[in-house]
């Protein structure tokens, strides 16, 4: 009898036991391709379900150009790719075809023909086309920005400022560009700590622009104050930071990236976007404390890689959302509108969806291109299920489309039940709808203070609205009865005076 | 048997009442106040322990039914037991780091008079907890400085009145209250710092007796 009773049992564990195997074999066929996480409100990072996945790699060989050699730029217009091939001196153009998902060569620039003459490129290092059609290319080596029309027929050059805000006896070496919507262009140039160059259409110089503001403590200060001239030189020097990156958004403003930076990368603002007099005006309103947009919360030092994350490249969205490419990890970084973090993934390795040295980022659509200029290959990532929803979300909150928003924030939840943005969003759409108990309920869940207290104070306007009467009832009859009780004592230790 | 058999009595109580509301009387009236808990017996020890004991209780309520707008704890890994402690440690070592160091100054108090007086002091911390909690319910985010500044102005208060009774249960000048107290600051460091040294010691010699016999059980083995 116990030997029956003890198979059963055996016979039960089993099939408990065998239950979860079954389940993963019978799951999705792509696995994992990359780890993605997330901060909690503690600071704990949390994984979630991948958000991009790897399309497709991209080398030179494929189109039989020879490999890339230490590619420094990438830029995306529509469905055209043009790569940097910095070290070969050229400009690859690349088209992508949805209706074949696949990719050809459209041209190799080597030259441009000025006055019927070949000059060649030198180490060029970002390439930026207007809306125009137009071309910049930052022909670094050669110290000039070329602009050329969209079937790279040149038009005019720019060089050097003729300025006495420009050190004379400093070479112009131009590394990376943007042109805005009306035309002004802006570069980044190395040595240049003063911020942005800006340019205008006709290449004469209009000066500096956003430089980032010097930072000196207290107690720098204070040691510079008492050292001596020679310790003074052997200091470090309180200049501004250099730029490592500019890139536009949709809206024509400009958006800049900065890794030299000592101490605390939340303090730094590594990621900025500059308005038309180089103000700062990204919107840092993340819901965790302090947590401006600067990458990783907390750092380990291993294999080598140690301190905060490096921003090398930015990329925006129609929905004022972006992504941020770390070069130190080879992590990327998106960021909603509010500069809340949406979720982390990439890395460093030889893997796909990992990088060695991770130097440009683009975006197609939706997809996000990353160069790498060691391994020579660029990594085209496209949005899984769960990524498009959160995008989706996203863009319908940025359109007022607050009920889609909340739909597409519970496919969300349906995936990951463990995303905080997902309740907030949820509570943004209850709150816009009026339902202010509803959003304060979803606020609590994932210790939004600032939006819950926004969504207390409608409901408890709504509550005394709703409850005035019976409120001042209750206010009057205890003042009575107090009052009366009082009198009614009083009058009875009276009576037993008197008596 | 005495100690017990008075709990069965209802002057006990009143006693205790009255020594508790006596408080009240000591937050306002601090200078007067404490002069009396020494000289006149108006607080017992009994009464300070009832009211630290509240204290702890209001700092636990504190941390778990505040609204979450005003509070950041991760329930996860709350422990209440810690909350207790943190209120009732440091009391205690203040109450002793004080009686020590103000027995060298001339100081009249005794330490049961320290601790009465310490643990009465911090009334206008524990009656701003517990309205604090209550409040916290009706505010928003917005309006959070109102709570904050209540809490800031009952700890500034409670740290005042501290000073003043040091002043007068140990007959004190304002300037030797102040020297006294933060020599008692001090003396706290140093008593956990002997504290760390002799727990990391004792655990060292148990850890050697122990691998020793681990040595002997293997090579018995």
């Amino acid at each position: 009898m116990k030997i029956k009773l003890f198979l059963v049992l055996l016979l039960i564990f089993a099939f408990i036991t065998a239950l979860p195997v079954a389940a993963i074999g019978t799951g999705t066929g792509a696995g994992p391709t990359n780890y993605t996480y997330n901060y909690s409100f503690w600071g704990e990072e949390i994984a979630m379900p991948d958000a991009y996945y790897v399309a497709a790699t991209i080398n030179g060989n494929d189109f039989g150009i020879g490999n890339f050699l230490n590619p420094q730029g990438l830029y995306i217009r529509d469905n055209r790719i043009y790569v940097c091939d910095t070290d070969n001196n050229r400009i690859v153009l690349i088209e992508y075809h949805e209706a074949g998902d696949s990719y050809s060569l459209v041209r190799v620039v080597e030259y441009v023909m000025i006055n019927q003459q070949q000059s060649a490129l030198s180490r060029p290092h970002d390439i930026f086309e207007n809306r125009n059609g137009d071309i910049y290319i930052a022909d670094t080596e050669n110290n000039r920005v070329l602009r050329l029309d969209r079937d790279f027929n040149y038009i005019n050059s720019i060089f050097k400022p003729d300025d006495r805000s420009f050190d004379e006896g400093m070479d112009f070496l131009p590394l990376k560009l943007v042109v805005d919507h009306s035309n002004r262009i802006f570069i980044q140039a190395r040595h240049i700590n003063k911020g942005l160059m800006e340019y205008n259409i006709d290449g004469s110089f209009n000066g500096f622009m956003g430089a980032s503001q010097v930072q000196v403590s207290l107690y720098d200060y204070f040691w510079k104050m008492i050292s001596t001239a020679a310790q003074r030189e052997q200091m470090e020097l309180f200049v501004p930071t250099e730029y490592n990156n500019v890139a536009l958004d949709h809206e024509g403003f400009v958006y800049t990236t900065l890794s030299t930076f000592s101490g605390n990368p939340f303090d730094a603002d590594p990621v900025r976007r500059l308005n038309a007099v180089g103000t700062d005006i990204l919107v840092r309103n993340g819901m965790f404390g302090d947590s401006s947009p600067a990458g990783d919360w907390y750092w380990s030092s291993l294999g080598g890689v140690d301190g905060p994350s490096h921003f090398a490249d930015v990329v925006t969205f129609e929905n004022d959302g972006y992504v941020c490419l770390d070069r130190k990890r080879g992590r990327l970084f998106a960021y909603d509108f509010q500069g809340n973090l949406l979720y982390v993934f990439g890395g460093r390795g030889n893997m796909d969806g990992r990088f060695v040295d991770p130097i440009a980022l683009d975006r197609m659509g939706t997809s996000l291109f990353v160069l790498d200029a060691r391994t020579s290959a660029i990594t085209r990532f496209n949005h899984t299920e769960y990524g498009s929803f959160i995008d989706r979300a996203m863009n319908y909150y940025y359109e007022g489309r607050y009920d889609e928003s909340a739909a597409m924030w519970d496919e969300v939840l349906k995936l990951n039940g463990n995303y905080d943005l997902a309740f907030i969003g949820k509570g943004r759409a209850a709150l816009r709808n009026e339902q202010y108990y509803e959003a304060m309920k979803f606020y609590e869940a994932k210790y939004d203070r600032e939006s819950y207290g926004k969504a207390f104070q409608l409901y408890r306007k709504e509550w005394i609205e709703a409850n005035i009467t019976t409120i001042l009832v209750i206010i009057i009859s205890l003042f009575v009865v107090t009052k009366g009780l009082g009198i009614f004592f009083k009058i009875r230790k009276n009576r037993k005076g008197g008596a | 048997m005495t100690a017990l058999a008075s709990l069965k009595r209802k002057e006990t109580y009143i006693k205790l009442l009255n020594e508790l509301r006596y408080a009240l009387y000591c937050i306002f009236h601090p200078a007067d106040g404490f002069w009396c808990i020494s000289r006149e017996k108006k607080a017992s020890v009994a009464s300070a322990h009832v009211l630290l004991a509240l204290y702890a209780i209001i700092e636990v309520l504190r941390l778990t039914l505040t609204n979450f707008q005003f509070v950041r704890v991760n329930m996860e890994y709350f422990n209440a037991l810690f909350a207790i402690g943190s209120i009732i440690l440091p009391i205690a070592l203040w109450s002793v780091a004080n009686w020590a160091f103000t027995t060298l100054m001339n100081g009249k108090g005794k330490l049961s008079d320290v601790y009465i007086a310490t643990v009465y002091a911090f009334t206008p911390v524990i009656i701003c907890n517990a309205v604090g909690i209550v409040i916290s319910q009706f505010i928003t985010y917005d309006e959070r400085e109102l709570y904050f500044t209540m809490l800031t102005v009952a700890t500034i208060w409670s740290i005042m009145l501290v000073l003043v009774a040091m002043m007068q249960i140990h007959d004190y000048t304002l300037l030797k209250a102040v020297a006294s107290s933060f020599l008692a600051i001090l003396g706290i460091g140093f008593m956990l710092f002997i504290f760390m040294l002799f727990f990391s010691l004792i655990s060292d010699a148990v850890m050697y007796f122990i691998s020793l016999i681990n040595e002997i059980v293997f090579r018995l083995y």
